[in-house]
């Protein structure tokens, strides 16, 4: 350590003779006798703009033909060769980096950061999904999504989710979604993108705690089908609402159902719904009426008082910010001086705040008040997740097949074969002999 | 609650509240997208250090996503004093003014010094061995003209949604730069 101040005050000394020669570099450079001409710094290009059109492209491409192989062709094998494809494109090609799952929050940091201009790209892989969902179910899922289709990869014997686990996994999703949204609203960072759990596997290099993450995803994948889509993705949360309405949807029969539950067990997702029974006691349907009178009252209440616990974590919540976390190392560091490493990332970050404390300050306070309000956004955001899905549960659903669940089903295909009816129509099975379909 | 539609009915209840709730989506996400489309700007965007806020606190090393770092230090060789005593290639108090392992500065001996004419020497930065880890980039700066400055390598860097460093850097220099100018290179000292 002495050896190395010596040497800086040597240096030091040094420094101040250069800066008397010359004011604007402190060793002016050489005027070279020898004819040695100055190498220029090299700039390799970044991904031509071109081939990210080109990326949007095939993006646009493969959920065309996604939504053509669902419901013009009825096949599975078709949509399993186009996942692997986009496995294979958006995955380990793009490594993952350029994915609807994460582009909310570039839509949501535009909307709140004037200075950043949302890419024309970002919102087409935002919008497109969601808007084919609208008409043909989730058929991003099951065709163009590298993560999905890692996962139906790995899933080998697919158990069956009981469904209080099923249903309160369920809202894990939409509280995500909406933790990601604030972080991204208040400029704090990207969540969704942070917590990914198989964009390291694309990469082939990761940190440990993601890796486990995602290792841990995928071992659960051979055993529960498609674990992250469905407790955690939160963009496959926005495409199930958005699939709700859609136009057309996945049938299992090209006809008629003959009831048969065969298909029951070809879902490995738990999206395939019983018919419910048709005669139905009154008195059942009054109760059940009665429950989704008082859910649907509740639902305000559950907001408020969402809103309210929300509120109350902003302090801790805002403390994610790198911002705010400095201003209060900083205003900690008043009161009680810690020392930190030479040239360590703390120290030089307090040494930044020190040199312009109002800056940080104010910043900070600024965050503050943005995280209050966010906060109680995403409490109340909470509440309602949660009320709308109690008053689901409660809803009679009006179907009088099997049917896959319109917001569950990822549009996998799978289902189509395993129906007697679609054996017949593509003539793998001979049509039924003196049993006529129902 | 609803029963199967008779054969002549065309919609059901719930088929309206469904045409409702899609043509609401259409138009919201219509809305949506045609606001933000005015603001972008149609250009994409890649993460750029600027080295004027670099701290050399060496998390580039360290945090990105990549196994090898994306950034890499570079030289501004109009910058450059071409100095026999390089504090950015020399550790401090070096046995003497040779290549030899123990007096360099840098880790993994990735600057290549080469004699141009007394008493100037050229320092160069071999890409295949900088791990980016800023301890040249502090020596220059701090005593020399500052030539040496850390920059993301585009030709390897993935352009995370959200840079990985960024988010620990304590000088918040990662910012977006449009993808056509994507380096923010070092022109005058200072």
């Amino acid at each position: 350590m002495l050896r190395r101040l010596k040497f800086i005050g040597a240096l030091g000394v040094m420094l101040l003779m250069a800066l008397l020669v010359s004011a604007e570099q402190r060793f002016p450079p050489p005027d070279f006798e020898n004819g040695y001409s100055l190498p220029s710094t090299s700039t390799p290009a970044a991904r031509q703009l071109w081939l990210q059109y080109g990326d949007t492209a095939v993006f646009l491409a493969a959920l065309g033909t996604a939504v053509w192989l669902i419901y013009k062709k009825r096949s599975r094998r078709g949509v399993f060769w186009l996942s692997l494809f986009s496995l294979a494109y958006f995955g380990f090609y793009r490594k993952g980096c350029i994915c609807p799952i994460g582009s909310p929050q570039n839509i949501v940091y535009g909307l709140f950061n004037p200075g950043y201009a949302v890419p024309l790209t970002v919102l087409i892989f935002c919008f497109a999904p969601i808007v084919v969902a609208l008409f043909g179910g989730r058929a991003f899922c099951a065709g163009v999504c590298p993560q999905g289709a890692l996962q139906d990869l790995v899933l080998i014997k697919p158990i069956v989710v009981p469904p209080w686990l099923e249903h309160a996994l369920g809202v894990v999703p939409y509280i995500f979604l909406g933790a990601g949204l604030i972080c991204a609203g208040t400029g704090t960072g990207f969540l969704i993108c942070r917590y990914d759990p198989f964009v390291p596997f694309f990469r082939l290099s990761g940190g440990t705690f993601i890796l486990t993450f995602g290792a841990a995803f995928l071992l659960m994948g051979m055993f529960v089908g498609r674990p992250y889509c469905r407790f955690l993705c939160p963009y496959g949360g926005l495409l199930r609402v958005a699939s709700l309405a859609s136009k057309w949807r996945v049938r299992v029969t090209p006809d008629t159902c003959t009831q048969c539950r065969l298909c029951e067990q070809s879902c490995p997702f738990g999206a395939m719904r019983e018919p419910p029974s048709p005669e139905t006691n009154p008195k059942w349907l009054r109760a059940e009426r009665k429950r989704l009178g008082w859910l649907l009252a509740l639902l305000p209440v559950l907001i408020l008082a969402g809103a309210w616990g929300g509120s109350k974590f902003s302090p801790t919540a805002a403390q994610l910010n790198p911002t705010v976390a400095l201003a209060e190392r900083y205003a900690r560091q008043q009161i009680h001086p810690v020392e930190y490493g030479l040239m360590t990332p703390e120290a030089l970050s307090l040494q930044r705040a020190a040199d312009n404390p109002a800056a940080i300050l104010t910043q900070a306070a600024d965050l503050r008040r943005r995280f209050a309000l966010a906060c109680a956004l995403f409490g109340g955001w909470v509440g309602l997740v949660i009320g709308v899905k109690l008053a689901a549960l409660s809803v009679r659903p009006s179907r009088t097949d099997f049917e896959p669940d319109r917001g569950a089903c990822f549009a996998c295909a799978r289902c189509f074969t395993a129906c007697p009816n679609e054996r017949v129509r593509l003539g793998l099975a001979p049509a039924a002999q003196g049993a006529e379909p129902l | 609650m609803d029963a199967k539609p008779p054969e002549d009915s065309a919609v059901t209840r719930r088929q309206f509240l469904r045409n409702g709730a899609r043509l609401l989506a259409m138009t919201g996400l219509g809305v949506a997208a045609g606001g933000l489309a005015t603001r972008s700007t149609g250009a994409a965007t890649v993460w750029q250090i600027d080295p004027a806020k670099c701290l050399r606190c060496g998390n580039c090393a360290t945090k990105c996503v990549l196994e090898q770092s994306a950034v890499k230090c570079v030289h501004a060789y109009a910058v450059c004093g071409y100095c026999q005593l390089c504090t950015g290639f020399f550790a401090p108090e070096p046995n003497a003014l040779t290549t030899a392992a123990e007096n360099q500065l840098c880790p993994t001996g990735a600057i290549k010094r080469t004699y141009v004419e007394d008493p100037y020497y050229q320092y160069s930065i071999d890409e295949q061995l900088c791990i980016g880890c800023a301890k040249c980039v502090e020596g220059c700066n701090r005593f020399g003209n500052g030539s040496l400055f850390l920059q993301i390598r585009h030709d390897r860097c993935l352009n995370c949604n959200e840079c990985a460093i960024s988010r620990t850097c304590p000088g918040d220099a990662f910012r977006r730069v449009p993808v056509d100018h994507p380096y923010l290179l070092k022109t005058t000292s200072r």
